[in-house]
């Protein structure tokens, strides 16, 4: 008992009981987020991901600076009600390349881990100009602005090497095509060979319907990838989780 | 009021710590509640053997129950899944055309067609299959069809959509854009001729001039008294009922510039029976042939 009755030390000395908490804190956070950087079932192993094409990643960040994600989640849970309204539920493959993701814990709408391909790119252009015109009950605010906001691929290189820094597998060719890639993404007539390659999957089309590469176009490109790059015929569920 | 501390301070040991003379007792805690501190620990031990929890070298220990949310969610969905497994299949095996002859069948589709639109449908065809005149996204309640109104029509278009990306055998056409193949004038002309058509207002000596641009470049897809032709999705002219609009600004900006409706696909995101089932919810809302 004698180590038990020196809590007065602690008791009595402030900085020192900070300290032991804060270690205390720190033993528990290492126990419970440590193992699952190594473990090899945290993230699932399935074909078919691929880092945000430039134009997508432009796309995502609009997604974020507007707040979508206040409203919105990205995370389809694994309960029947969700799988049957929204589709397979997210894996943590599907959220590896996202910094910050945007899992998200507020329904305000609906989930849109998988909105992808659900509406044509016209509709999301209706819908986000004015919500109420097609959902006539939506509370959804009007973005009609980022169709008139044009956007250039300015500083698209290093937005790509700072998801490099934190882990994403840019290549170093991705990277010298960033910008190029980021314009023929909204020309259906382009030379768009190099981006299938280094992105597959990825959609080409002019998004927004209007000449020109708008904040809509690139938010729109990411909505209609959202939930698609996935191939659920390699997903085996393991038991444990 | 003093004597609710019932115990004299003697009989009660204190902590030792003394503040200006005032001292700290040190009663034991309450049984119960110490009881049931030490059920917790032992609570968590036991949980964390029976479910997935200690991470060790490659994965987590899995629990003795063999607890798994992922495989809970498949287990949950497939036993529903069997539960309707019977008439789905009937559903599905049974013709399009006869599936409203049987009463029971019928009921089962149109409940469950109902609960599909209302999930993948409503955002453009509105929640009551009303539709969204002036963008595009038709009224599925009236008997004006595009690409026709007969059950196997209707679960056609929904199988594989319109003019989508994705569906090789999706519908498709295309109305060329007017703005490069005929002059500013003409465009006048014809559109006062479709005003005509459709019994609204119309400038008598364009719409009579409109008549020829009409036949000359029109009348291929919309039919030559503009009644439409539902193997290339060509509206009909003359009903008045509008995909996009018959005042005379959205009439010139339709000719001009053409218009392109799509609708996804929804044989990869619906099994068959599903489609069936709203296939034959949209027949029946009212304007099934
Ligand atoms: C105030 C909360 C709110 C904000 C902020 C918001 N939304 Fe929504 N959103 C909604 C609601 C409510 C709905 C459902 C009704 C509707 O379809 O409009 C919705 C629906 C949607 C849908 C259709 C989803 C589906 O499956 O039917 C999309 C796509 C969408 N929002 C995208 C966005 C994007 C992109 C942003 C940011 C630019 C955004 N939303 C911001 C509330 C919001
Ligand atoms: C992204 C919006 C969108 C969604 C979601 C959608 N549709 Fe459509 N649908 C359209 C458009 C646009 C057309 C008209 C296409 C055209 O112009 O020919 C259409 C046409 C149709 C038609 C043909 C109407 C006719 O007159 O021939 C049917 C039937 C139909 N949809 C049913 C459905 C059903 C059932 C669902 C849900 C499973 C659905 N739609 C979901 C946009 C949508
Ligand atoms: C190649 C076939 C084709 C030709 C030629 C054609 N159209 Fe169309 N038209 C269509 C189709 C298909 C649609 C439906 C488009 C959609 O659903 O997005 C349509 C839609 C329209 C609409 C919209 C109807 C509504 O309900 O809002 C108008 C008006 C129209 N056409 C007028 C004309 C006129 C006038 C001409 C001749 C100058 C013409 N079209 C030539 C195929 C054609």
């Amino acid at each position: 008992m004698s180590i038990l009755d020196k809590h007065k030390i602690i008791e009595k000395n402030a900085t020192l009981l900070l300290v032991f908490s804060f270690l205390v804190v720190t033993i528990g956070g290492i126990v419970e987020i440590a193992p699952l950087f190594y473990l090899e079932n945290t993230i699932e192993k399935v074909k078919g991901m691929r880092p945000y094409s430039p134009l997508e990643l432009t796309g995502r960040d609009i997604y974020v600076r507007e707040g979508c994600y206040v409203c919105h989640s990205q995370m389809i849970r694994p309960m029947r009600d969700e799988v049957e309204r929204y589709g397979h539920y997210s894996l943590a493959a599907e959220s590896m390349y996202d910094h910050p993701f945007q899992w998200g814990s507020k329904r305000t709408g609906p989930d849109l881990a998988r909105v992808g391909g659900r509406y044509s790119d016209a509709w999301h252009v209706d819908h986000l100009t004015n919500p109420q015109a097609v959902v006539p009950e939506s509370v959804m605010p009007k973005y009609g602005f980022l169709k008139d906001r044009m956007i250039e691929p300015t500083h698209i290189e290093q937005r790509l090497e700072t998801d490099r820094m934190v882990g994403v597998p840019y290549t170093d060719e991705m990277i010298a095509n960033a910008a190029a890639d980021f314009k023929v993404q909204v020309d259906p007539f382009g030379d768009t060979e190099g981006l299938l390659q280094r992105y597959p999957g990825a959609q080409v089309r002019n998004f927004d319907g209007a000449p020109g590469i708008s904040e809509m176009d690139a938010l729109i490109a990411y909505l209609q990838m959202l939930g698609t790059l996935v191939d659920f015929s390699t997903f085996q569920p393991v038991a444990s989780r | 009021m003093s004597t609710q501390n019932k115990k004299h301070p003697d009989d009660v040991e204190t902590t030792g710590h003394s503040w200006d003379g005032i001292e700290e007792f040190n009663n034991p805690l309450p049984r119960w509640w110490l009881w049931t501190f030490y059920a917790t620990i032992v609570w968590a031990l036991i949980y964390t053997i029976a479910y997935p929890a200690w991470p060790l070298i490659s994965q987590a220990t899995p629990g003795v129950l063999g607890y798994s949310t992922r495989a809970n969610v498949r287990a949950d969905i497939q036993r529903f899944e069997q539960m309707n497994a019977p008439i789905e299949a009937e559903l599905v095996k049974t013709e399009l055309t006869q599936i409203p002859e049987q009463p029971e069948l019928m009921n089962y589709a149109v409940n469950a067609g109902e609960a599909v639109f209302d999930t993948w449908c409503a955002q453009c065809h509105g929640s009551g299959g009303a539709g969204v005149q002036a963008s595009g996204y038709p009224n599925l309640l009236d008997n004006a069809w595009l690409w026709g109104g007969t059950i196997e029509e209707i679960h056609y278009t929904v199988s594989h959509g319109v003019r989508n990306e994705t569906d090789p055998d999706a519908r498709f056409s295309q109305m060329p854009a007017f703005g490069q193949i005929l002059e500013p004038k003409q465009i006048d002309q014809v559109v006062q001729y479709v005003r005509r058509l459709s019994g609204q207002e119309a400038d008598a000596a364009l719409a009579d001039a409109g008549a020829e641009v009409f036949a000359n470049n029109c009348a291929a897809c919309h039919g030559a008294d503009g009644t439409g032709d539902q193997l290339l999705g060509a509206p009909n002219l003359t009903d008045a009922i509008w995909l996009y609009g018959g005042d005379v600004p959205t009439l010139t900006e339709t000719v001009t510039n053409a218009r392109f409706g799509v609708m996804p696909a929804w044989q990869p995101r619906l099994s068959e029976a599903d489609i069936r089932a709203v296939a034959t919810y949209v027949h029946q809302l009212g304007g099934g042939q």
